[in-house]
C-alpha cells in the first residue's frame, strides 16, 4: 500500500513539475521579443554558452572523429572497403553522433553552468530583488539564455561534425593510407544534403531547445539553497542525457525510418 | 568597452566558424554542389528488369554521371519496370535512340543505368522514351542458368562418342 501511495505522489509530482515546465516555457517564448530589443544581452550569453563551449567541442570533435576513422579502418578493410571510410566516417557524424554527442557536451559544459547560475541567483534572492525593481527576470536573465542556448547547439553540432570528418580524414589518409580522392568523393557521393545534413542539423535544434529549457528550468524551479542547487545542477545533465537519447531514437526513427 | 569588443569579436568569430561549418558540410560532404536542381529534363526507360537500382542511382554515359533516377514504378499491364530518369539540361545532344542498360559498378556495387549513344540526328528531350533496353543482371539467375549449362556440358561430351560409336 506504502508502494502505491509512493507511485502516486511521484506521478502527482512529475506531473505538476511538467505543467510549471510548460509554463516557464511559454513565458520564456514570450520574453524572446524583448531580447531582440536588446541584442546586448543575448551576445553576453552567445559569448558564455556558446564561445565558451567551443574549445571542448572542437577537441571532442576531432577525436571522436579519429577514433571512428580508426575503428571504422579496421572493419571495412577486412572486406576490402576502405574507399568507404568517408562514408562511414561522415553519416555517422552528421546524423547521430554529430548532435548527440554535442548536445551531451552542450549539457554538461552549458547547461549546468546555466542551472548553477540561476539557482543561485535564486538562491541569493537576486531574482526577487529584480522583481522588487520591476524588472521581469524571465525576460532579463532567463529569455537571453534560452536563445542563445538555442541558437548556439546547431552551430556547435555542425563543428563537431566538420572537425570528426576532418579528424577521420586524419587518421584514414594520413596514417592509415586510405586514398584521399576516395575518401571525399564516397562521401559526396553517398550523402545527401536533404535528407543527412538538414536532418541532422534539425535534430541539433530539437536537442537545443530541451537541453535550455531543461538547464533554466531546472534552475529556476531549484530548492534555493546550497543543496537544492547542487541537486537541481545534477537533474539538469541526468535529465538532459536522458531527454537527448530518447528524443534521438524517436527523431531517427521518424527521419530514416523508411530507408 | 574594450571588453565589450573583444566580447563582439570572439562571438562574431563563433557564429562565422559554425555557419563556415555548416557550409562545409553542405558544400564538401554532401552532394549539393553537384546537384543542379530544375535544370535536368525528364527520360523514361522501361525494362523488363530493372534488378537493384534505386532512386537517385546515377545515370552515366561513357563513365560520366550525367543525371539520376528519380521514380521506379512497376507498369502492371506489360510486367515492366518504368524507369524515371533525370538529365542535366545541359547533356542535350544525346540520339533519341540511344540504349539504356543497367549495369552493377563492380561485383558487388551499387547499380547504375548507363546510356550508350545511337546515330540518329533527333535528340532525347523531356519525355522522351528510350526504346532499346537492356535489363539488369540478375546473379542468382546468371549462376542458375551457368550451373545448368556446365551440367549439361559434362552430360553432353560422352553422348556424341555413344553416337559415333553407335553408328560404327
Amino acid at each position: 500500500m506504502e508502494f502505491f501511495r509512493y507511485l502516486g505522489a511521484g506521478t502527482r509530482e512529475s506531473f505538476t513539475k511538467l505543467g510549471r515546465g510548460s509554463f516557464f516555457l511559454i513565458s520564456i517564448l514570450a520574453g524572446i521579443s524583448s531580447v531582440c530589443v536588446r541584442p546586448r544581452l543575448l551576445l553576453k550569453q552567445l559569448h558564455s554558452v556558446g564561445v565558451l563551449s567551443f574549445l571542448i567541442i572542437t577537441i571532442s570533435g576531432l577525436f571522436v572523429g579519429m577514433v571512428l576513422g580508426l575503428q571504422g579502418f579496421y572493419i571495412l578493410s577486412r572486406f576490402g572497403a576502405e574507399e568507404t571510410l568517408g562514408v562511414m566516417v561522415a553519416t555517422s557524424l552528421v546524423r547521430e553522433l554529430g548532435p548527440v554527442v554535442a548536445a551531451l557536451l552542450f549539457a554538461g559544459r552549458a547547461g549546468s553552468a546555466l542551472t548553477a547560475e540561476i539557482g543561485l541567483m535564486k538562491a541569493t534572492e537576486q531574482l526577487s530583488g529584480m522583481e522588487m525593481m520591476a524588472i521581469d527576470p524571465i525576460k532579463r536573465i532567463i529569455s537571453p539564455r534560452f536563445l542563445a542556448g538555442f541558437l548556439s547547439m546547431p552551430l556547435l553540432a555542425a563543428l563537431f561534425s566538420a572537425v570528426g570528418i576532418i579528424g577521420g580524414q586524419m587518421v584514414g589518409t594520413g596514417l592509415l593510407g586510405v586514398d584521399d580522392g576516395a575518401y571525399w568523393s564516397q562521401m559526396q557521393a553517398n550523402l545527401d544534403f536533404r535528407g543527412d545534413i538538414v536532418n541532422g542539423v534539425i535534430k541539433s535544434i530539437v536537442f537545443g531547445f530541451i537541453t535550455s529549457w531543461i538547464a533554466l528550468f531546472e534552475g529556476y524551479d531549484a530548492i534555493p539553497t546550497a543543496e537544492g542547487v547542487s541537486r537541481a545542477t545534477t537533474r539538469t545533465v541526468v535529465n538532459s542525457a536522458f531527454s537527448i537519447l530518447g528524443l534521438d531514437f524517436i527523431l531517427t526513427a521518424l527521419m530514416f525510418g523508411d530507408n | 568597452m574594450q571588453h565589450t569588443h573583444t566580447q563582439d569579436t570572439l562571438v562574431g568569430l563563433f557564429v562565422a566558424t559554425g555557419i563556415a561549418s555548416l557550409f562545409f558540410l553542405g558544400l564538401q560532404v554532401s552532394n549539393l554542389s553537384s546537384f543542379s536542381h530544375g535544370n535536368t529534363y525528364e527520360i523514361t526507360a522501361r525494362f523488363s528488369n530493372s534488378g537493384g537500382l534505386k532512386v537517385k542511382s546515377a545515370v552515366s554515359a561513357a563513365g560520366v554521371k550525367i543525371g539520376s533516377v528519380k521514380a521506379i514504378t512497376f507498369d502492371q499491364k506489360t510486367y515492366e519496370s518504368v524507369v524515371k530518369m533525370d538529365i542535366d539540361a545541359q547533356y542535350k545532344t544525346l540520339p533519341d535512340d540511344s540504349s539504356a542498360s543497367v549495369y552493377t559498378a563492380g561485383l558487388l556495387g551499387e547499380q547504375y543505368v548507363s546510356l550508350d549513344g545511337g546515330g540518329s540526328d533527333e535528340y532525347l528531350k523531356n519525355g522522351s522514351k528510350i526504346e532499346i533496353t537492356n535489363s539488369a543482371l540478375v546473379l542468382e539467375k546468371a549462376l542458375g542458368q551457368f550451373l545448368f549449362k556446365s551440367a549439361e556440358e559434362k552430360k553432353a561430351p560422352p553422348s556424341p562418342t555413344n553416337d559415333k560409336k553407335g553408328k560404327k
